[in-house]
């Protein structure tokens, strides 16, 4: 197992955190944390394999968040010495101070058990930052060159993330966690005539080292190589005539379906209203949970921050909550939310399970998804077998567009590849696909999950949420799935062509 | 070992001296902000946040090498230049290699840094509360959002420029529900400085749409005349202004690409006079005046930092006039250096009407609060899909008569400003969807004859 930076752990960790909860103390605060962060990142993009920018920059600061008379205070500060600690902690309970007249809900906290320093590492074998750039500029350029010629145009990127993560409270908890993330993608673009489509790796972003890009956990050259052939019949393919089908929907493409309308919907604070104004409410709300239908039998879905490569893994969370595994969704039924300390309280959980994180040491941490993943079939069928049963559909590959309402019901989406479906078999490919559905309809036509063999996980670096606006890294594990009669729109006629 | 900060403008100076490179550019941004969160007329979240980040950009022949680090001390400033310089040696030559902009020198470069506090809401806050109050003994819920931040801007090259922009950005999200939730009412309002911002006023007119939803009307999906206010119109066309890339139009990606190749530069997209602009001084949304690279990408040049900036038109006349690009873009498509600013105003025929005088000349149609979930469909139509949120109001006989259900539309802005039936008066407005990013807008309402509601959304 690797270990944490030595140039991370020498920063003053425990004297920064030591003298700002003191402060807080003394100000009279009922509980404060401490954390501060550092995260790396570096982003490279090319062009028809050359090299049109990269960048290597870091965030490094920390954060003092206390309850002080029952309202909330944070304050964040650059300097990494025990007198600008001292300075934040005195902010955070003066901006408690200025808070505290809008304030109508005391903020209590759930309990978690103490986990006194307390380290994790997230499973990767190379660090990507000890990788030079040029092997990477190497790399990539090679893949995009071996794609022009049977294309008119590539263009590749690779996003690497390092975050490092000390946590300190007046509790007594102290940890201190390190997580690699990495995304590449490479997209293939051509034009026929007038015509003008493109096509995108369909690897997902995951929680590996760079030895994500040199054999392990996915196989870029056998990918690459299909792409010009899948382009070109794009390109030629006819444009899919709207109406209801049978969808067969990859892990490539569901993930994102999955995120928006389980992911979101199921986080208590949204289902509360905390999120009204800005990312939404939800349909799923707190009444309904243990007897909402949220969709056929099949559909089993759990959240965790525990499974390995996934990017909201973690071994305790930014209010130093251990990382769990718990059910959302069980035989089709409402069973859970994500939770914060807060929101975990206030609804009579007992403990959260978890889902607390801040995207930099400036930001509040508040609650975010966990890896939502919705279950395979134990024993169940491959994907081909999936296709089987459908006698007219669409087998959908791929994300691309997304869009769904302020309470997670009407979302829309797009693909990258969708191939017709006559009678158990695929025929060829279709463009112009879009599918519009209301949530609960949606997951109730589910009529098959895929077997394990089929799961496969993938996420987002970038899911958006709260004010001031936050990203977090995000993975989603699916299998194949079987739905029936989905309203597919024809995205050229809606745009009125 | 320090442990301590220089200023900036030290930062600069030292950054450039230690460089051994070619060229070296040295961008210092001092970020400070206050905010504010609520929700059910009560205090969500807060806080006070301070950010320093440095970014060299060392040019060694035609490689750049890019490294930007988080509160650097002035012992480890040495290291930060170095691992440029030596990422420009071991970089591939540049095909938007150029000669820095020249030794010009713009804001008051040696003005000390004063950043924002939570102090800046000290007089907001009781008012919101008085608001809380007021909302809860009438039976609604306020949610939303207050925000400062302000952001001092260091640029310093080898080719003797040195520039400086302090950028105060504020913003208020207000949003207004009945007690039972099923009434929803959204205004926002950008602010350099929060002085302006009056929360009972905007309140009051929330409490006016919510009334206005008191009665309820089931309106299938179709297409309609719609009137989008100017936060919608807004959120539309910095859609439009993001997609409108010189390099990816003159590659035959995007809908300002011409069939067959080049360019739409020219074409009329509106039968009606619309402007669209960007411009650094537009008074109220001043931004800053030069050109702020942090990476070379397809609409941005590091090359380009410090180059001035200028009121800029995109659409003039109803035709496409520039598209967003750098010196070496422009040099590829044969068309003016336009690069990207951080401002957007609309403008239709003068004479236009306020939304009020829009809706009272309406015979029959819907009018938009604003839109959500904007993304896109279709690059080459940039046909976009989204919701209707907060109150989508029917009209007739000039007056709103009651409050329909939302939708999801699917639009493109492009082939909107190609059907226009009406451009309203412009005002300052906050983009409802976008306004993370970009909070400087002045727009119109406008009225669209066959808005595309495509579906019903169950959304309230």
């Amino acid at each position: 197992m690797r270990q944490i930076d030595p140039d991370f752990l020498a920063l003053p960790l425990r004297r920064l955190a030591d003298a700002a909860l003191q402060r807080a103390r003394d100000l009279g605060a009922e509980h404060a944390a401490f954390r501060l962060e550092r995260v790396r990142s570096e982003t490279l993009r090319l062009f028809d394999a050359r090299l049109e920018g990269s960048m290597d920059a870091d965030d490094l600061g920390f954060a003092v968040r206390v309850i002080k008379d029952g309202t909330w205070g944070f304050a964040s500060g650059v300097e990494l010495t025990p007198e600008a600690a001292v300075r934040a902690a005195e902010q955070a309970v003066r901006v408690a101070e200025v808070s505290a007249p809008i304030n109508r809900e005391p903020i209590e906290l759930a309990p978690e058990p103490v986990h006194a320093d307390v380290t994790w590492v997230s499973a990767y074998d190379v660090d990507p930052f000890d990788v030079p750039l040029r092997d990477k500029v190497e790399l990539l350029g090679g893949w995009s060159a071996g794609l022009l010629g049977r294309v008119d145009h590539v263009s590749a990127s690779l996003m690497q993330v390092k975050e490092q993560k000390f946590y300190a409270d007046t509790a007594g908890t102290v940890t201190t966690q390190q997580r690699v993330r990495l995304h590449p993608v490479l997209t293939a673009m051509r034009t026929d005539g007038d015509r003008f489509d493109d096509m995108r790796t369909l690897a997902p972003p995951v929680g590996r080292g760079f030895e994500y890009l040199t054999g392990t956990g996915w196989d870029f050259p056998a990918e690459l190589a299909e792409i010009p052939d899948l382009l070109t019949e794009k390109l030629k393919a006819p444009s899919v005539e709207a109406g209801s089908y049978d969808l067969v929907i990859d892990p490539s493409n569901l993930w994102l379906t999955i995120h928006e309308s389980i992911g979101h919907a199921t986080e208590l604070d949204r289902a509360l209203g905390y999120e009204a104004a800005y990312a939404g409410t939800s349909f799923a709300t707190f009444d309904q949970l243990g007897t909402l239908k949220y969709g056929s039998p099949v559909m089993n879905v759990v959240g965790d921050r525990t499974a390995e490569h996934g990017l909201s893994t973690v071994g305790w969370d930014d209010e130093g909550v251990e990382g769990q595994s718990f059910d959302i969704v069980r035989d089709g039924v409402l069973v859970g939310y994500q939770l914060d300390r807060r929101m975990a309280l206030l609804k009579g959980f007992g403990r959260s399970n978890g889902c607390a994180f801040a995207d930099s040491p400036g930001h509040v941490p508040m609650q975010r998804m966990a890896n939502v993943s919705l279950q395979p079939a134990e024993g169940g069928p491959s994907t081909e077998e999936l296709i089987s049963r459908v006698e007219r559909g669409i087998y959908i590959l791929g994300d691309k567009s997304w869009s769904i309402d302020m309470q997670r019901y009407n979302f829309q989406f797009t693909g990258q590849r969708f191939y017709k479906i006559e009678n158990g078999r695929l025929a060829g490919q279709l463009r112009d696909v879009a599918y519009q559905a209301t949530t609960t309809d949606f997951w109730r036509s589910m009529e098959a999950v895929g077997g394990p063999g089929t799961y496969v996980l993938g996420g987002a670096f970038n899911c958006g949420k709260g004010q001031p606006g936050q990203v977090a890294p995000v993975s989603h594990g699916t299998p194949s799935t079987l739905f029936r009669g989905v309203r597919i729109l024809n995205t050229v006629q809606e745009g009125g062509k | 070992m320090s442990e301590r900060m220089g200023t900036p403008q030290e930062t600069v100076e030292r950054a450039l001296a230690l460089s051994r490179a070619d060229d070296c550019v040295v961008i210092v941004e001092e970020g400070s902000t206050a905010n504010l969160r609520f929700a059910g007329n009560t205090l969500t979240t807060n806080g006070v946040a301070r950010s320093s980040q440095l970014t060299v950009i060392s040019i060694v022949g035609q490689g750049v090498g890019v490294v930007s680090r988080a509160a650097v001390r002035p012992d480890q400033l040495a290291d930060v230049v170095a691992a440029a310089d030596q990422a420009a040696r071991d970089a591939q030559p540049s095909e938007d290699a150029r000669s820095l902009p020249g030794g010009d020198s713009l804001g008051d470069w040696n003005r000390a840094v004063e950043p924002t506090t939570i102090e800046i809401l000290r007089d907001f806050a009781p008012a919101l509360g008085e608001s809380f109050a007021a909302a809860e003994a009438s039976g609604r819920k306020l949610y939303g959002f207050a925000e400062h931040i302000l952001t001092s801007t260091f640029v310093g090259t080898s080719s003797g420029l040195r520039a400086r922009h302090d950028q105060p950005t504020g913003r208020l999200e207000l949003n207004a529900k009945s007690a039972d939730l099923s009434r929803s009412a959204w205004t926002g309002v950008a602010t350099r400085d929060f002085s302006d911002v009056d929360v009972a006023a905007l309140d009051a007119t929330l409490a006016r749409r919510l009334d206005w939803a008191k009665r309820r009307v089931d309106v299938p999906a179709g297409r309609y005349e719609t009137i989008l206010p100017p936060t919608a119109v807004a959120d539309l066309m910095i859609y439009l202004y993001w997609s409108s890339g010189a390099r990816d139009a003159a590659d035959g990606r995007t809908v300002f690409s011409k069939p067959g190749g080049g360019t739409r530069v020219g074409e009329r997209l509106s039968d009606l006079p619309v402007r669209l602009y960007s411009d650094p001084a537009h008074p109220g949304i001043e931004c800053t005046p030069f050109v702020l690279a942090h990476a070379s990408g397809r609409e941005q040049s590091v090359f380009d930092n410090g180059l001035g900036l200028g009121a800029t038109d995109w659409i003039s006349g109803g035709r496409l006039a520039n598209l967003v690009q750098t010196r070496h873009s422009a040099e590829l498509t044969g068309l003016a250096a336009t690069p990207s600013i951080d401002n957007l105003i609309m403008t239709g025929p003068d004479g236009g009407r306020s939304l009020e005088e829009m809706i009272a000349g309406t015979e029959r149609g819907l009018l938009l609060t604003c839109l959500w979930y904007i993304r896109e469909v279709d690059p080459q139509s940039l046909l976009l899909t989204g919701l209707t949120r907060d109150g989508v109001y029917l009209v007739e006989n000039g007056e709103v008569v009651g409050e329909v259900n939302n939708f999801r539309f699917n639009e493109s802005p492009v082939d909107l400003l190609g059907r226009l039936s009406e451009v309203g008066r412009s005002e300052q407005t906050l983009p409802r969807e976008w306004n993370d990013y970009f909070t400087r807008t002045v727009m119109p309402a406008i009225r669209v004859p066959d808005f595309n509601m495509s579906t019903v959304s169950q959304a309230n």
